[in-house]
């Protein structure tokens, strides 16, 4: 990008700025970088700038890498969640490319900034995420690459499962009594250790559930609870899990997040004085953007349909509508209300009407025999089955049941079943992760075929069995 | 409010995590060689394409749902129906139906797994990484010098024959462009540039692997295939090594002949076995084309052993005699597992103490890396002698 183009672009960012906050949107101040493709895919497989590094990251990077070196897909944008937001713009996209990112840019600060799931976010996340780097590189140093390898490897294999919550909750005070100050002398405890574990083994009341309520945070609770951690790992489950917890607002909103921001580049670009043909390459990339998928909803067309129909319905409601006293106009109010106080789950609950459905010609679908064939068109199931896709974004709900089961200090794991079976295999393998971790077997209770299973990893072996209705 | 753009040229992060998830694919395919190597698809190839190595390792294992058994969401251009088939799943043959005993559960065929694509040579270069020629040093003095002539340098003084045109094509634009009129034009003589360039000294050598194969009644696809593996890398291998590789195919069953690739490894024959016959007609082909003075030779026999048995102290002998002449003598018995006691051909070879030879008993697949392994360690450590 020359120099001329850079001072175009940057005039034409401050035009749609304006435009923005005159459409009524309170963005974020965004600092735009312009970088080169290796560096966009870098972050885009990293999520975060200066991140820790992994194999896995390198791995996705050089998927994005491929694919975009062959020309079959292209990251536009990439906007991190961060007051000023920072956004990064590709240095061989047209000055018209990046301006429509721009304005689409601004949609997603405006969301980080208002949507109540992102108000506990921490804003500082890139200074955080590449201090936790430079730790994590260290503990490189003193332990050995390999060795924190393998522990990333089994900590990024449950990542998923955190708590957004647990912050907003008051920690029950008499799980976990403060931790005495470590000194060199305290091998000498050691001696009786056994000892007083086993008399603790021996109070501890038959009833006494720990935890006391199951916990859905299962990196903290392995955190603070495992018991054979060095401080280095204890750190590191930490650090993903703090990670993880930055980027779940962005996994529960996807829909309404891409919905606004593509709400925000269409009106921000027809209010920008375009001649015929850059409207015209304005026009190709928004059907582009926002184009249907046969396998899976295309969040930015939903999200943007949704969006659109809801301030079309408060702007001019039905008669029954007013007669229960909603007042005509209030299309652009509403919208503002939805992005600052729903979720994906409760946006298309909410919102996904029956008229949208069969607009949209949503469906379901799933595999028989050799076949991927439509299931549903009904578009009440149609909705909840798309919901239920999105509930603990689309990953199975584990909590921890039982951190002493059999009184042995294993570990019982209980998936809250909703009607999705889970990969059993994948299940297996990845209780060798979380054995690894928690250092004693480890079980897993989900529902399989209508009937109570339990999957075990010993830590040699891998068992199922059912589990009788009267048995626990 | 800002637009920026920073230097970026020093930023490698992603492509080091690149070059570590590359170096865990290599450790992945190395614990695998036993069943790569004697994979059907490498062998029966040209040996010049990229071939995928399924690795299961590199696999990233988490809590998910079963998407074969999970309702997924779609969008249809408007006239989709209920029954329509969206797509069809090529790979899973023998049909997931709903409801199986919870046993199956995500065993189907259509698991994914991570595929390396990685070259036939690399592949070698992997397999023979700490493998080496056992018994060099002998044939060193037989290493032919050869002079080549590389051009490797440009200079501003030379023949106009060697002139390179275009980095005096370069120069010119350079020296016009810094007096503020970038465009080729007025050659002066401080733009010509040519090219320059050095003798090196090359080392030719020459390697022959006379490959003798058993192809009486009782060989049967199976032992030609194992033997078909093992040569194909040994092959590989020794180009490695040397400048030129040469092979001889000699089968044989009561009696030898040179045969072609395709007849070696295609044709059947019937009836007993001699296998001093195939060694004769070694020797002879040795004396007639390879001077073991210029060339490094490597005899191959595979066999299921079942011999003549007054025809194994003649082998033997013979052996012996190609050791003379040879780096290293080798013989492979192609046995499943079923039999279980070594042949008489076999037995008879356990008397033979010289180091040049080796022999091994192949009983599937996944032994021909062990059998590569054994025949190729190096030997040239000097094996200490018996007081």
């Amino acid at each position: 990008m020359a120099d001329k183009e850079t001072e175009q672009l940057e005039a034409n960012i401050a035009r749609a700025w304006d435009l923005a906050i005159a459409m009524g949107l309170d963005p974020f101040p965004v600092n735009f970088e312009i970088v080169p493709p290796s560096i966009m895919y870098e972050f885009g497989s990293y999520g975060l700038p200066g991140r820790f590094s992994h194999w896995t990251r390198g791995k996705a990077y050089y998927r994005m890498k491929m694919s975009y070196d062959f020309g079959l897909s292209k990251i536009y944008e990439l906007v991190i969640n961060s007051n000023p937001s920072w956004a990064f713009l590709l240095e061989n996209n047209s000055v018209l490319e990046n301006t429509f990112v721009a304005a689409h840019v601004f949609g997603h600060t405006d969301f980080f900034k208002h949507n109540a799931y992102f108000a506990h976010t921490a804003r500082n996340m890139v200074d955080r995420a590449s201090a936790s780097a430079e730790r994590i590189h260290k503990y490189e140093f003193e332990h050995g690459r390999i060795e924190v390898e393998r522990f990333l490897d089994a900590v990024l294999a449950i990542e998923e499962h955190v708590d957004y919550y647990t912050h907003l909750k008051p920690s029950s005070p008499d799980d976990e009594t403060a931790k005495p100050i470590e000194t060199p002398y305290d091998d000498i405890w050691l001696l009786d250790r056994e000892a007083r574990e086993k008399q603790a083994q021996e109070r501890r009341p038959a009833n006494r559930k720990f935890p006391k309520e199951p916990t859905k945070d299962i990196l903290l609770f392995l955190a603070e609870h495992a018991s054979g951690l060095e401080p280095w790992q204890r750190d590191i489950l930490l650090t993903v899990r703090e990670e993880m917890l930055y980027f779940v607002p962005q996994m529960q909103t996807k829909v309404m997040n891409e919905g606004m921001a593509s709400l925000a580049h269409s009106r921000i670009m027809r209010n920008m004085d375009l001649d015929s043909e850059q409207y015209m390459q304005f026009a190709t990339l928004h059907t582009g953007v926002l184009s249907p998928n046969k396998y899976s909803l295309n969040p930015y067309y939903l999200g943007y349909t949704v969006l659109q129909d809801i301030e079309r319905r408060w702007d001019n409601p039905t008669a029954d509508e007013i007669a229960q006293g909603r007042q005509p106009g209030q299309g652009w109010a509403k919208v503002l209300e939805v992005r600052e106080t729903d979720n994906d789950v409760s946006f298309l609950r909410n919102y996904l009407t029956e008229d949208l459905v069969k607009e949209l010609d949503l469906y379901l679908y799933r595999k028989e025999g050799e076949e991927w064939v439509i299931v549903e068109k009904d578009w009440r199931k149609v909705r909840d089955g798309i919901v239920a896709g999105r509930t603990n974004f689309g990953y199975p709900y584990l909590v921890v049941d039982d951190g002493d089961y059999r009184r042995n200090s294993e570990l019982y794991i209980k998936h809250l079943y909703e009607g999705q079976e889970m990969d059993l295999s994948y299940a297996e393998k990845t209780l060798t992760y979380l054995y690894q971790i928690w250092g004693r077997p480890v079980h897993l209770e989900t529902i399989f075929d209508e009937r109570r299973v339990l999957l075990t990893f010993d830590g040699t072996q891998n068992t199922r069995k059912l589990l009788d209705e009267d048995d626990e | 409010m800002s637009v920026q753009r920073q230097d970026w040229s020093l930023h490698r992060k992603g492509s080091i995590d690149q070059q570590r998830h590359k170096e865990k694919v290599r450790e992945a395919i190395k614990k695998n060689l036993s069943d790569i190597v004697s994979e059907e698809n490498i062998i029966m190839s040209d040996g010049k394409k990229q071939i995928k190595v399924p690795i299961r390792s590199l696999e990233q294992y988490r809590f998910r749902y079963d998407t074969g058994r999970q309702t997924h969401s779609g969008q249809g251009s408007g006239k989709s129906k209920v029954g329509d088939v969206i797509a069809k799943d090529p790979s899973d043959q023998q049909g997931q139906g709903a409801g199986k005993g919870k046993g199956d559960a995500g065993e189907e065929p259509g698991e994914e797994y991570y595929e390396a694509e990685i070259s036939v040579d690399e592949l070698a270069a992997l397999i023979f990484e700490d493998l080496g020629l056992p018994n060099l040093e002998e044939k060193r003095k037989a290493e032919i010098e050869v002079e080549t002539v590389r051009f490797t340098d440009i200079r501003k003084k030379g023949p106009m024959g060697n002139l390179d045109k275009k980095h005096t094509i370069m120069e010119n634009l350079k020296r016009n462009a810094a007096q503020g009129d970038p465009s080729f034009h007025d050659i002066q003589s401080d733009d010509l540039r040519f090219k320059t360039w050095e003798t090196t000294v090359r080392h030719e050598s020459n390697a022959v692997v006379i490959a003798m194969m058993d192809v009486s009644g009782s060989m049967g696809d199976f032992e030609k295939y194992i033997a078909r593996s093992f040569y194909f890398w040994m092959v590989r291998f020794l180009r490695t090594k040397y400048t030129n590789v040469q092979i001889v195919f000699i089968s044989h069953h009561t009696e030898a002949k040179e045969v072609t690739e395709d007849e070696f490894f295609h044709r059947g024959e019937s009836g007993g076995t001699q296998v001093s016959s195939a060694y004769e007609l070694a020797l002879e082909i040795i004396k007639e084309r390879y001077t073991p003075a210029d060339w490094n030779i490597y005899p191959f026999h595979f066999s299921d052993g079942d011999n003549l048995p007054w025809d194994n102290d003649r082998c033997v002998q013979l052996v012996e005699e190609l050791m003379r002449q040879c780096n290293i003598f080798g013989y492979g018995e192609i046995r499943e597992a079923h039999y279980r006691s070594p042949s008489t051909l076999m037995s008879a070879f356990s008397k033979i103490t010289d180091k040049k030879f080796t022999a091994v008993t192949i009983g599937d697949r996944r032994e021909v890396y062990p059998a590569l392994r054994k025949f190729f360690s190096t030997r040239g450590e000097p094996v200490p002698e018996a007081p």
